[in-house]
Order: structure tokens, then C-alpha cells, then sequence
């Protein structure tokens, strides 16, 4: 099994740090894992992406233009990912803020309102987990206990009593995925 | 008195430094060079480092003071000893540290790396000769050339609308906050080569005792290249060269 | 951290791990992207106060290349990172340095060029590395790491070869490999050399004239032309000598391969891609992988030549590894380039394309 997944968003949506724990969580679970920013004054602000590959094999090629799963958090996301999803693949992105909404047959859709559940819940902080959340519904290549594990792994001891929150939000992300 | 009775060792009265070698030097007649290489080995000797002393010469007329003084020596590009200076020094916190820079190498291409080990206060010690210009590449005008002084790349005399004015690094030095010890000596007689002999001591002793970077710049001749005789380069010296760049210690914090 | 658990790191920071764990006993660097994460690694690790290694922020390049100077010449191992531009700062020094026979590190994390460039990834560093950059006849001994392992792995490597030979070694990477993270598993701790074991190991070295042994000089000045040809062919002799001993490839589904791809660092993740795909539409192509850029695996690639109906040198610039892989197969065989520029990585599937064109 191996999993090409591009994560791209605004800077400060959390996208590194999300790909970051998956990566992270497909380490707790002995997988091959490579997470490649597209790094640079892009973090600071503007479009901030980052590609995960998590794989039973070790990972040739970082970089990649085709992705079995893009997961798109603004609209300039959308537009360029969209059509670099492997035909049959899963492109998953968050409805705030998009005006075009995707429009391809030949791949899986789904919409997740994160951003707008988020501040409903005020879980602002864990914007990110919730899409992870949804992501990982739709593709369990980790577990949520991998996930739980990879946590405890980065986070500074202070920052342990959050984990619980995190998790909260993997599972509420898990229940607002929609297939479009 | 025979030879033989002149050269007992009862009868001694003065001896070239044990760390100053045989090897003769490549420095004009008149040098000032001479004198300080002399200095340095007394110091070294005297402070009982000679077995721990790590030197660092120059690109310029010194940069074979490695062939003169018996001592660890590496030999830097260009203006750059006192990075190697500082490396050493943090890698090697017990040796005594120093480096022989002329006015080309610290104030001109070196400058940069002059000011920051300097200003991070490295435990090291700059010997600055400033004799106003490039010794070794032929009678260039060099940072610290005074206004008006003929070199053979303003041979019409040093113009500030042309050529800018004159650099007083020790001054520079004494500002920065690493600094301990900054002072400007010379060497053209009996009573200044014993201060300078003093003030080099001091700054290594400083150095050792970790109070931060030392520099001692000696204002110098270079008869051949002021094409004068050395007796008339030294005068030259005090009448022009003195007035510019005073002497004495601009910075004493090791007190 | 336990010595043999695995990890997830970026490139950069596995560079300054290890550095750690080698027994480094000096970083002296610059900040520059995008390899500023060796640096900060190290201020955050604060391995002063466990190993003893001492960092530096330098004031810049040109000082830190300096800094590494004056250590090495004490026979201590020491080393600094940098990006395209910093290196070509830094090749005054490095040319010092392999006048004056001194081992030491030299990271360049590459970015894109010419100039100021971009601070996206590149391979166009690879004439300035391995065919001088700066002046004199020299060479640098030189790593080209492929993941974020041999990030790590490599800088215990590039020391050995470094003090086994008395010259600068360098790890040629690129962006994508100091900022990409991967599984990693640290070298274990070794000790720094006490003085004593300098003493021994590097009879050479400017450490101060303990016992008052002769004293010892380090320069790379030598102003007898008779004596100057001398310095120059004992170190030309040292450099057949590691080109006859220190060459280091990956070789890839070679066995049946009927096209050749030659890529270093990340250009050689990319072509095992291109042979997944490449095979799976019935062309049969292999990957060398050259692990040394200098020494250069020339008598390999020759005889590969000889197998195979043509190569790719697939390289993340404009063509520059492909001179050495035409020397290498002295034109018996078609030798073509493909890359991308300016920070550009080629796609797999573009690579793919250029193997097609070449089985016309």
C-alpha cells in the first residue's frame, strides 16, 4: 500500500503540522513516511502545501504530480490540485471560502465544513485535526491510536493536556465528511 | 676581555629570544616588524606558554612570521586571522591565542571579521602593525594612509574626495562592548619598545585570564616603501603618523 | 533519545544530530534558507553542555569557512552548512583548506542559481563542487546524500575520509532533501577525541608545541616554484589514490536494464519513480546512483555503457553530470540530459516521456 496525499491551504491553517502528525502516525505504525513542504516565504502567509506519502515500501520519488488524495483547505488550492488527483482518487476540501466548488466525475469529492465547525465549537486550535479526521474516515491508513501516539510523541509535555481535544476533533471530522 | 671570556654565559648581557630562530629575515632593514616579533617572543617566553601558544599571521609583509617565531602557527587568507583566531580560542580555551595582522589585512579586506571577534569578545589577543600602507604588494595606499601621503596608488597625495579618510580601528575597537583591552603603541625607541613590550604582555595576560579581546595596535615605520632612511621614517613617524593616531590606552577594562 | 529508535526529521536537523553524535567538535555556520534548521538545531540541542561541541553564529560565510580553517588546522573535527550562495563564498576558504591539507565538513544544502536565484531546491552546484570552485588544483571529496538516513549516515563518513586523506569533504544535498522529512535512525554516540588522541591521530596539527616538539606549521604559501610543483603532485598523488579507493554508487535494477538512468541525491528518488512507471510499460530501465560525485564512478558507468542502448542523466539542473558520464562511456553509447531549472524538480511522469523519446 502506498498513499500520495497533498495537503494545501493558506499559511497558518495548520497544513505542515497536519501532515506533519500523519506522518508522524505512519511512523508510530512502522510505515515507510515522507513529508516534503513546499517550504519558503510561502509559509509566511500565502499558499503553504505539503506532500505526505505513506507507504509499506520504501518512498522513491518526495516529489510528485499526481496524488491518490488532495485535501484542499482555500480556493487557489483547489484550483491547482484538482485536476493532479489520480483518476479514481479523493479530493477532499473544506467549503469556507470556496466560490468554484469542484467539478470533476472521474474521482471521489468530499466536502468537509471544518473551518465553519471549528468556530461553531470554538476548536479553532484543532481546525486541522478535524480535517485529518476526515481524511482518515475516508482512508484509515492510520489509526486513531497512531495518531493519539504520534501526538504524545511531538508535542512538548506542556501541551499533553490538549491531546484529548485533538482527539475530539478527529472524531467530530469523522462524522461532518460529506461524499459530494 | 678575549672572545672566549665576551661569550661565557656569566658575561651575558643581553640574548635573542630563545622562540625567535636563525632564520633570517626577510623584513627590510628598518622594519618594525622585527622589533614586535622580538617583543612577542619575549612575552611568550616570560609567561611560560610557550607550549601552548597558537599564532595566526597574515597575508601581507608578516605573513611569514611562521618561519621567525618557534611557536604553533597556521597562516590565514586574506583579513581573516581573527575568524581562525576565535575558532581555535573556543576549541581550545587553554592556549594562548594571538593574531599578527598589518593594516591591509585587519583594516581593509579583514574588517569585518576584525570588529566581530572583536565585539563577541573572543579570548584573543590582535597584534595590529599600522604603518599606513601595503608593504608587501609594493607602497599601496592602504585604510589607515594619512590624508595627503604619497603611495603608489595616489601618488598625488591621499584626496578624501577621492580615496576617503583615513581608519582608526583601535578606536572602533575600544567602543565595542567585547573589547577589554585597546591601546596604540610603537616602537621607534628603547623607552616605546619597552611600553610596547608591556602592553603586549597585558593583553595576552587578559586574554588567558578570559576578560575578553585585545588589540594592540603598534603604529610602525616602512622606510623602504615612505622611501626614507629608517632614522628618518621613524622621525617621519612621530611628526605625522603620532598626531593622527595617538598613542597610548584607549581601554583599559582588565584593571 | 534512545540510541537506536527511530525518528521523523527533516534533513537539516539529521545533519546537526549526527554532527553531535559524531564526535563533532565545532559547527561554525551562516543563516541562509534553506538550510538555516543545521544551525538552530544545534542552538536548540545546546551540545556544549553535553559533548563539549562548540557553535557559532559567524558573521558570515566568509568567517565561517575561516572559523573551520583554524579549527581544523588544530587537527579538531569541524564543519559548516550552507545554501548555493554562502558555498560560493566560502570557496576561498575551501581552497585554503585543501592547500594546507585540512579535514573538515562542508554542508551545502543547495538552492537554485545563478546569483541570488531562488531558495528552491537544485543540482547546480555540481561543477563548483567537483570541479573546483575555487582556485588551484583541487578536489573535494564528495557526498551526495538521497534521504534524510544518509543526511545523517554521511557525516560520520565524510569526517572518516576527511582525517583519512587531510582534505575538505563536502555533502552535496539539495533543498528537497534538508527540508523534507523522513524515518531516520541516528548514528550512535561516539565521544570527541581527547587531546591526547588529536595529538597522535594528527601529528600535524597547530595545537600549541607541547613538549616543546619542533613547531608546527599550517599554510598553504609556498613561494619556491620547485618546491610549490612538489606540494602539488603529492596532493595530486593523494587525490589517485581516492580515486582509486573511495568510490561510492547504488546500483538499481541493473540486472536486465536496457536504458541507464545516472542521477545523484534527490534527481535518483525521482528516477526510481521513473523506473516503476518506465517498467510497468514494458521498458526496461536501471538506475547508478553515484553516492561519491568526486571520486567519480567512471569505470562503472563505462561498463555499463557497454550493456545498456542508451542513458539519462537525470539531473536537477542544465546539464552538467552528463560531461562525466560522456567521459565515462567515451561516446559509445547515446548519453542524453533531461532536467528542470530554477528550483523546478522534474515529475516522474516528464522523465518517463524522455525515456520514451529515447527507445525510438
Amino acid at each position: 500500500m502506498t498513499h500520495e496525499i497533498i495537503i494545501s491551504g493558506f499559511g497558518g491553517q495548520g497544513v505542515l503540522s497536519m501532515g506533519k502528525i500523519l506522518a508522524y502516525s505512519g511512523l508510530m505504525e512502522d510505515k515507510e513516511v515522507t513529508w516534503m513542504p513546499a517550504y519558503g516565504p510561502e509559509q509566511r502567509g500565502g499558499t503553504a502545501n505539503v506532500t505526505v506519502i505513506v507507504s509499506d515500501e520504501p518512498v522513491s520519488s518526495p516529489i510528485l504530480s499526481s496524488y491518490d488524495t488532495a485535501i484542499v483547505l482555500n480556493q487557489p488550492s483547489l484550483e491547482k490540485f484538482e485536476s493532479k488527483v489520480k483518476k479514481g482518487g479523493t479530493l477532499i476540501y473544506d467549503g469556507y471560502g470556496i466560490n468554484v466548488p469542484p467539478t470533476r466525475k472521474d474521482i471521489h469529492v468530499y466536502r468537509i465544513d471544518a473551518m465553519d465547525k471549528a468556530a461553531e465549537m470554538n476548536m479553532i486550535k484543532v481546525f486541522n485535526m478535524i480535517v485529518l479526521g476526515g481524511f482518515l474516515k475516508i482512508h484509515p491508513i492510520v489509526s486513531i491510536e497512531g495518531v493519539l501516539k504520534a501526538l504524545r510523541k511531538t508535542l512538548p509535555e506542556r501541551h499533553h493536556h490538549l491531546i484529548p481535544m485533538n482527539e475530539e476533533a478527529i472524531r467530530l471530522g469523522m462524522d461532518i465528511i460529506r461524499e459530494q | 676581555m678575549t672572545t672566549e671570556e665576551i661569550i661565557r654565559p656569566e658575561n651575558l648581557v643581553y640574548k635573542k629570544p630563545e622562540l625567535l630562530n636563525d632564520v633570517p629575515m626577510h623584513y627590510c632593514p628598518g622594519c618594525s616588524h622585527g622589533v614586535v616579533h622580538k617583543l612577542i617572543s619575549e612575552v611568550v617566553m616570560e609567561m611560560g606558554m610557550a607550549e601552548k601558544t597558537i599564532a595566526i599571521s597574515p597575508v601581507g609583509c608578516a605573513v611569514f612570521a611562521y618561519k621567525y617565531i618557534d611557536v604553533d602557527w597556521q597562516e590565514a587568507a586574506h583579513g581573516r586571522a581573527p575568524a581562525l583566531a576565535s575558532a581555535v580560542k573556543r576549541l581550545w580555551p587553554d592556549r594562548l591565542v594571538f593574531t599578527y595582522q598589518g593594516d591591509g589585512d585587519l583594516a581593509c579586506i579583514g574588517t569585518a571579521e576584525t570588529i566581530h571577534a572583536l565585539n563577541r569578545g573572543e579570548n584573543i589577543t590582535i597584534i595590529f602593525i599600522n604603518n599606513a600602507i601595503y608593504g608587501m604588494t609594493g607602497g599601496q595606499m592602504a585604510p589607515t594612509t594619512l590624508l595627503g601621503m604619497k603611495t603608489v596608488t595616489c601618488p598625488y597625495g591621499r584626496d578624501p574626495k577621492l580615496h576617503g579618510y583615513p581608519l582608526k580601528m583601535a578606536d572602533i575597537a575600544a567602543q565595542l562592548e567585547g573589547t577589554c583591552y585597546v591601546t596604540r603603541q610603537s616602537v621607534q625607541n628603547v623607552a616605546s619598545i619597552l611600553k610596547a613590550k608591556r602592553a603586549i604582555r597585558k593583553a595576552f595576560e587578559y586574554s588567558m585570564e578570559g576578560k575578553g579581546s585585545n588589540l594592540v595596535e603598534i603604529v610602525s615605520t616602512c622606510n623602504t616603501n615612505w622611501r626614507m632612511s629608517p632614522d628618518k621614517a621613524n622621525k617621519w613617524m612621530e611628526e605625522n603618523m603620532v598626531p593622527f593616531y595617538p598613542l597610548g590606552d584607549l581601554k583599559d577594562n582588565g584593571k | 533519545m534512545a540510541e537506536k529508535e527511530v525518528t521523523l526529521m527533516k534533513g537539516n536537523e539529521a545533519i546537526a544530530h549526527a554532527a553531535i553524535r559524531c564526535g563533532c567538535d565545532g559547527y561554525f555556520g551562516y543563516p541562509i534558507t534553506p538550510q538555516s534548521e543545521v544551525l538552530e538545531t544545534l542552538a536548540a540541542e545546546k551540545p556544549w553542555e553535553t559533548t563539549g561541541m562548540v557553535v557559532l553564529q559567524a558573521e558570515s560565510e566568509v568567517a565561517s569557512i575561516n572559523m573551520v580553517y583554524g579549527g581544523a588546522a588544530t587537527g579538531k573535527r569541524v564543519m559548516t552548512s550552507s545554501s548555493s550562495p554562502g558555498i560560493s563564498l566560502m570557496q576561498e576558504g575551501i581552497s585554503y583548506m585543501a592547500g594546507a591539507e585540512l579535514p573538515a565538513l562542508i554542508v551545502n544544502v543547495s538552492r537554485g542559481g545563478p546569483g541570488l536565484g531562488t531558495i528552491q531546491p537544485s543540482q547546480a552546484d555540481y561543477f563548483q563542487t567537483v570541479k573546483g570552485g575555487g582556485h588551484g588544483d583541487y578536489r573535494l571529496i564528495t557526498l551526495a546524500p538521497a534521504s534524510v538516513q544518509e543526511m545523517a549516515d554521511f557525516v560520520d563518513l565524510a569526517f572518516e575520509l576527511a582525517f583519512k586523506y587531510r582534505n575538505p569533504a563536502m555533502i552535496l544535498s539539495d533543498g528537497a532533501i534538508g527540508q523534507m522529512m523522513e524515518k531516520v535512525v541516528l548514528p550512535p554516540f561516539k565521544p570527541r577525541r581527547t587531546e591526547e588522541e588529536i595529538a597522535r591521530e594528527c601529528p600535524w596539527a597547530t595545537t600549541g608545541r607541547i613538549g616543546m616538539r619542533k613547531p608546527n606549521i599550517i599554510t598553504s604559501l609556498e613561494l619556491r616554484s620547485e618546491e610549490m610543483e612538489q606540494n602539488n603532485l603529492r596532493i595530486q598523488a593523494k587525490y589517485r589514490v581516492i580515486e582509486e579507493k573511495e568510490v561510492r554508487f547504488e546500483e538499481y535494477m541493473l540486472e536486465d536494464a536496457e536504458y541507464l538512468i545516472v542521477a545523484f541525491g534527490s534527481a535518483a528518488r525521482i528516477a526510481k519513480k521513473v523506473i516503476a512507471i518506465a517498467r510497468e510499460q514494458g521498458i526496461k530501465v536501471g538506475l547508478l546512483r553515484p553516492i561519491t560525485l568526486w571520486p567519480f564512478p567512471y569505470k562503472r558507468i563505462g561498463e555499463l555503457g557497454r550493456q545498456v542502448k542508451g542513458i539519462l542523466s537525470l539531473e536537477i539542473n542544465a546539464g552538467q553530470m552528463v560531461e562525466d558520464i560522456r567521459l565515462a562511456v567515451e561516446c559509445k553509447v547515446p548519453v542524453q540530459w533531461y532536467g528542470r531549472l530554477g528550483g523546478i524538480i522534474p515529475e516522474p511522469e516528464e522523465v518517463v516521456e524522455q525515456i520514451k523519446k529515447m527507445t525510438l
